[in-house]
């Protein structure tokens, strides 16, 4: 119980993906205008994270080791991916035409993600088993949600501020995000 | 003859943004004087020093954005942010670190999102974060109580202070030390009571850590009084200490080697005091519902027991402010309150569905 609590943890606070590793910030910084489509955003992609923790691992430990062609891990965990997205995003085409309107793009884009491939690639470098891999893609996928929805909350409340003509929009955004790094740097040590 | 329509309340007092920042700034005197008395000049020079800062800090920016200076210094808002932070840092710290710090919160977490009333981090916290990350070793570093001060020497008086802060030259031996929660962070192998008979800065205080408990003594009374002085409610205070306070009784193993403290320690320490009632009562970047500043604060005890007893950095109040004021947008989406004629918690512009 303990450790699968400080996997938890350690995924959602202090190595979160985005503040922390800074990785996946293309839908943190392109789906943050609107706190509804970010919660969608933040749901798909925690599924897709999760799910593709699952597979690659299953593909690695079961066709790429055995093998011997770990030097394909790479590519195969984009197939892996893309495979994974194409079905997120047909479940959400049907489930939810709304949602699938809003995320638009974004919502293929999550191949491109590069939080899902981290996270791939780094549950085969840290050596996990089953369980620990989904779990930890299930952590950094709430923490990245935790984040993009906190963000979008906030950028919702910085469209009405009175920002420097320079500093409008992307850059003010950037800004905000770098402060929050700055805060989640408080969590360091925390296990 | 004509009437004209006046909605009410029809009797107030008119409270503009300059009396609320005086009054906050009257109300730090106790705690700057306590830390005067406790820790030498080095607080208040800390004081004067980003203030002088932080009026030209917002001067510059006004002007470049070619507003009007003496509207956006006449709110004091700048002053305040500087206070504040003058009295979070080290005493005797050097003169550039002030500088720093007061240049990153006006510049970068005030006036970039606008100044005044859009700013969503607190702006003293961002400089002290700013700093903390920057500059641990001269953050860390704090000047010894009255109390422990080798016998017959004194904190370095005015003159001498300001040679330490602007000259370099360093302090006489015995005169910086340890903050009481690092101490107790660096003693993990010894009981609560060997460290409390040990450690001076704990056998010589009354109950929490010497020094320490007039600081945070001082920042009680500035607070209490603003309170009843209404500049704000008491749901952020009041859910700050108390998520503490209950955070310390429950991981409060009655002294083992690993016992985080105890509960008046972590009330009475550190930033615990000056945090609950000068930084999460900021009006701009906290939530804005009773119910909202409740859970604000509550999430600002958690966090800052959380990382005092288990992480890094020996206290937390900024780390946990800026996490806090990040959710903040977000706890009050979710914490809007009644509008006038409506029946359930919706937007005043929401449309009624259906």
């Amino acid at each position: 119980m303990q450790e699968f609590a400080v996997i938890l943890v350690s995924s959602i606070l202090i190595n979160n993906y985005v503040l922390v590793q800074f990785l996946g910030l293309c839908p943190f910084m392109g789906v943050s205008n609107k706190l509804e489509s970010a919660i969608g955003m933040a749901a798909a992609t925690t599924f897709v994270l999760t799910l593709t923790a699952m597979a690659s691992y299953i593909v690695n430990a079961m066709v790429l080791e055995p093998l011997g062609l770990i030097y394909l891990r790479t590519i195969a965990f984009i197939l892996v991916i893309a495979a994974v997205v194409q079905f997120t995003k047909m479940f959400i085409e049907k489930t939810s035409p709304l949602l699938y309107r809003v995320l638009g793009v974004f919502l293929p884009l999550i191949t491109t993600n590069c939080a899902v491939l981290g996270v791939a690639l780094q549950n085969t470098s840290k050596d996990l088993n089953f369980v620990q891999s989904s779990l930890y893609g299930f952590g950094a996928g709430a923490g990245f949600s935790l984040v993009l929805i906190f963000f979008s909350a906030m950028r919702e409340r910085l469209a009405a501020a009175d920002v420097p003509e320079s500093f409008k929009g992307a850059a003010i955004a950037m800004i905000t995000a770098g402060l929050m790094s700055l805060a989640f740097m408080g969590f360091s040590g925390l296990v | 003859m004509a009437f004209k329509q006046v909605s009410s309340p029809h009797a107030h007092a008119a409270q503009n943004t300059a009396q609320v920042m005086k009054l906050v700034l009257l109300a730090t005197i106790p705690g700057l004087v306590a830390l005067t008395w406790q820790f030498g000049w080095g607080s208040f020079i800390n004081v004067v020093l980003a203030s002088v800062t932080a009026v030209c800090c917002e001067a510059a920016i006004v002007k470049m954005r070619g507003r009007s200076i003496s509207f956006y210094l006449g709110d004091y808002s700048a002053v305040v942010t500087a206070v504040l932070l003058g009295l979070a840092l080290p005493p005797l710290t050097p003169w550039w670190i002030v500088v720093v710090g007061t240049v990153s919160s006006i510049v970068v977490a005030k006036q970039l999102y606008g100044g005044l009333g859009y700013n969503p981090f607190n702006p003293a916290m961002v400089g002290y974060v700013v700093l903390l990350i920057s500059f641990p070793i001269q953050m860390t570093t704090w000047v010894a109580p009255l109390a422990l001060l080798p016998a017959g020497t004194a904190h370095p008086g005015l003159m001498e202070s300001l040679q330490i802060v602007f000259a370099g030259y360093s302090p006489a031996d015995g005169v910086t030390g340890a903050t009481p929660l690092d101490v107790f962070k660096h003693s993990s192998g010894l009981l609560v009571d060997q460290v409390y008979d040990r450690e001076p800065l704990f056998n010589q205080a009354m109950f929490a850590g010497a020094g320490w408990e007039w600081v945070n003594l001082g920042f009680l009374l500035g607070g209490i009084v603003l309170l009843t002085q209404r500049i704000f409610t008491w749901h952020g205070p009041v859910g700050m200490l108390g998520a503490l306070a209950l955070m310390s009784i429950i991981f409060w193993d009655s002294g083992s080697s690993s016992s985080p403290g105890s509960p008046l320690m972590h009330l009475f320490s550190g930033a615990s005091m000056m945090g609950a009632f000068f930084i999460l009562t900021d009006p701009v970047s906290s939530a804005v519902s009773n119910r909202g500043r409740l859970i604000f604060g509550i999430l600002i005890g958690i966090l800052v027991y959380v990382i005092r007893a288990w992480g890094n950095y020996p206290d937390a109040v900024a780390f946990a402010v800026l996490i806090a004021n990040f959710a903040a947008p977000f706890i009050d989406n979710y914490t809007l309150p009644r509008t006038y004629g409506h029946t359930d918690r919706r937007r005043a512009t929401e449309k009624e569905e259906g």
